[in-house]
């Protein structure tokens, strides 16, 4: 167990401590029901609060890259690395070393693909529609749904191509504290 | 001939042989008599006659401090040899690992929204989702209770262990005599009690049968009851500790408590008389149902009527009107929990309308892990983990009567019983249904939160057509 641990701790080349590796591996293996070192989409359909969630089936799509049907542990990891809170020291970091996963700029590319149905990197009209139908479920029409999209399209569209590239959906949410909204904090 | 002549001397030899070890055969016969008649002399003293008078030498108590001063010796010595070799101790924490804002999704859009002039739909709402929904995934509050609860020092049992490895050879020898003590020792011993107060119970119900009904019956019933129940007490070496006896639930009531373990069921028994609910079993178990419903009404369904809620809320009720019957013991979480929460209440039992009698135990997860993880292990394979573990200890508390209040529903009432045990106990008090352990959640939790967005996003266009 440990080695595993101490070759993710590398492939992942930022600090994070031990016990939070522990306590995430021994989450990781306690969702692990088939105990095959590897997490298939039933396994995270299995924690209550998550299945309550309206986004959920759209949060557990990003842990599974492009056509495979099983995480391993780095994969976890990797995902939940969007989610580190962005540290004072790590902001001057050296740009070289290449962007770590929890850079702004990478939280809301995470935010981003949760739109982004088709991982065509571009939020088209319908898209935006489907995620908004799965955050209101019956409450709101059709025509009220598709007037809200139409106006956010409008707002953010800027290179006039009815859909919205990323740096159009950086730019609407710069004034947003994205780093404090999309972290998560270990206790210990 | 020749054959003859070889088989006569084998024969001889066998016959000198055997003369050899004739004392010797008998000296050991002799010796196994007098160490049986020992081993149940000491059992029936220190044990049965207790048990039957419901008396306690207090040799359980002194075991169970001895035992406290061994664990924290032993935790200390583990860290002392982690930090000598710069490991770090892994240190479960069962409270949550990580920081959890209880904000409601109105607030925290409201929150994104000051500053910006009120759009109805902003593309950063889904930042709350995003982010709530990774956090129950890194930890959650429903899938944690249907495991055994982590410790935070080692009780030397191998099965609670997270950092064993050879720290120090004091440390293995004392965890190798533990074993030798708890599987040589303890083990025998309390299946031997066990036996013998199963036994008691099946033969003892039984003979009382025989009984015509009425108030002498009723009496042998119950010091029958409570005697058996004892001994299985003392075979699980459990030590526990009643708080305000003064509540202890009476004739014409339900008792409701927490569900742990089928154990529950011993600790509560051994000091009082219930009337149990269940569902009629086979081999042992149905044996032991049909004994005890023999010496005073017990409330067993069959496998059948056990989906008719009618039938259920029928018998259940009938038995609660006559004064004269025990009160009825009734886990409503429906399935076992780990002891660190409170989930659920069915309401079923609390549609009755009587008085009931709230009662909440909480095991110490020190001396031996109460908890039935009824997917991981069988009945069997639990009994002897219970058995062999260095003993169970836990605190029961009788809490006040409840009825229900005016206005209130079934459901409501369930609630303000589970908010009193959890409580009391020092549990968590969840609104999660015990019935996750095996089935989905329901399509209606989601559709609340997705009416609670809605609502977000159609009172702000509300805000905006009046202004």
């Amino acid at each position: 167990m440990f080695t595993v641990l101490n070759q993710t701790l590398l492939c992942l080349c930022f600090p994070v401590s031990h016990s939070q590796i522990t306590r995430l591996y021994s989450r990781f293996h306690s969702l692990d029901k088939g105990e095959n070192g590897a997490l298939s989409r039933e396994d995270f359909q299995r924690i209550p609060e998550l299945a309550i969630n309206p986004l959920g089936d759209r949060i557990i799509n990003a842990f599974f890259p492009e056509g495979e049907d099983q995480v391993n542990f780095r994969g976890f990891m990797r995902t939940l690395a969007h989610f580190r809170p962005v540290e004072d020291n790590e902001k001057n970091k050296d740009p070289t070393s290449g962007e770590p996963l929890n850079s702004r700029a990478n939280k809301l590319l995470f935010a981003f693909r949760l739109y982004d149905l088709d991982r065509d990197d571009k939020i088209s009209r319908d898209e935006l529609l489907q995620v908004l139908r799965m955050m209101v479920g019956v409450n709101i029409s059709d025509e009220q749904l598709g007037s809200i999209a139409d106006r956010t399209i409008q707002e953010a569209d800027t290179n006039g191509d009815m859909s919205i590239s990323f740096s159009e959906f950086t730019k609407v949410l710069e004034k947003v504290d994205v780093e404090q909204k999309m972290s998560i904090r270990f206790l210990h | 001939m020749p054959m003859k002549a070889v088989f006569q001397r084998r024969l001889q030899k066998l016959k000198h042989i055997r003369g050899v070890q004739q004392p010797v055969f008998s000296l050991i016969c002799m010796l196994l008599g007098i160490s049986f008649t020992v081993w149940f002399t000491l059992l029936l003293v220190f044990i049965i006659v207790p048990a039957i008078f419901g008396v306690s030498f207090g040799i359980r108590r002194v075991y169970m401090k001895s035992l406290i001063k061994l664990f924290e010796w032993a935790t200390l010595r583990m860290e002392r040899g982690a930090k000598e070799k710069n490991q770090h101790l892994y240190k479960p924490y069962s409270n949550g690992i990580i920081a959890k804002e209880p904000v409601s999704l109105e607030q925290e859009i409201q929150e994104m929204r000051r500053g910006s002039a009120e759009p109805e739909f902003d593309m950063s709402d889904i930042f709350y989702f995003c982010r709530r929904g990774v956090e129950s995934i890194v930890d959650d509050e429903v899938t944690k209770r249907f495991t055994a609860e982590e410790l935070e020092s080692w009780n030397l049992l191998t099965r609670s262990n997270y950092n064993f490895h050879h720290i120090s050879t004091r440390l293995t020898a004392l965890w190798g005599m533990g074993v030798l003590i708890r599987y040589g020792f303890l083990l025998p011993l309390r299946v031997t009690l066990a036996f013998t107060g199963v036994g008691l119970l099946v033969v003892l119900t039984s003979i009382v049968g025989l009984f015509p009904n009425g108030r002498m019956k009723n009496y042998l019933s119950d010091k029958v009851h409570l005697m058996c129940y004892r001994i299985c007490v003392r075979a699980l070496t459990a030590i526990i500790t009643y708080h305000d006896s003064e509540n202890k639930p009476k004739n014409g009531g339900i008792c409701v408590a927490n569900h742990t373990s089928p154990i529950d069921v011993i600790i509560l028994a051994s000091d009082g008389c219930y009337a149990m609910v269940g569902q009629v079993h086979g081999g042992l178990m149905g044996v032991i149902q049909r004994a005890m419903v023999k010496a005073c009404p017990h409330i067993w369904f069959e496998r059948s009527e056990v989906k008719d809620r009618h039938l259920v809320a029928k018998r259940l009720s009938d038995h609660v009107a006559d004064e004269s019957k025990l009160p009825i013991l009734i886990f409503p979480e429906g399935t076992c929990i780990n002891n660190t929460s409170v989930m659920m209440f069915k309401k079923g039992s609390f549609e009755i309308g009587c008085t009931v009698y709230p009662v909440a135990i909480k095991y110490d997860p020190r001396f031996g892990d109460a908890f039935w993880n009824s997917s991981k292990f069988g009945m069997v394979n639990y009994l002897l983990h219970m058995m062999s573990s260095w003993a169970i200890v836990c605190s029961v508390w009788y809490l006040p009567p409840m009825s229900r209040m005016e206005g209130e529903d079934a459901v409501q009432f369930a609630n303000r019983v589970k908010a009193a045990i959890a409580r009391k106990g020092g549990l968590a008090d969840l609104l999660w249904d015990g019935g996750l352990k095996r089935g989905k959640v329901k399509e209606v939790f989601k559709e609340e939160q997705q009416k609670l967005y809605s609502k977000v996003l159609v009172g702000s266009s509300e805000d905006r057509s009046r202004s």
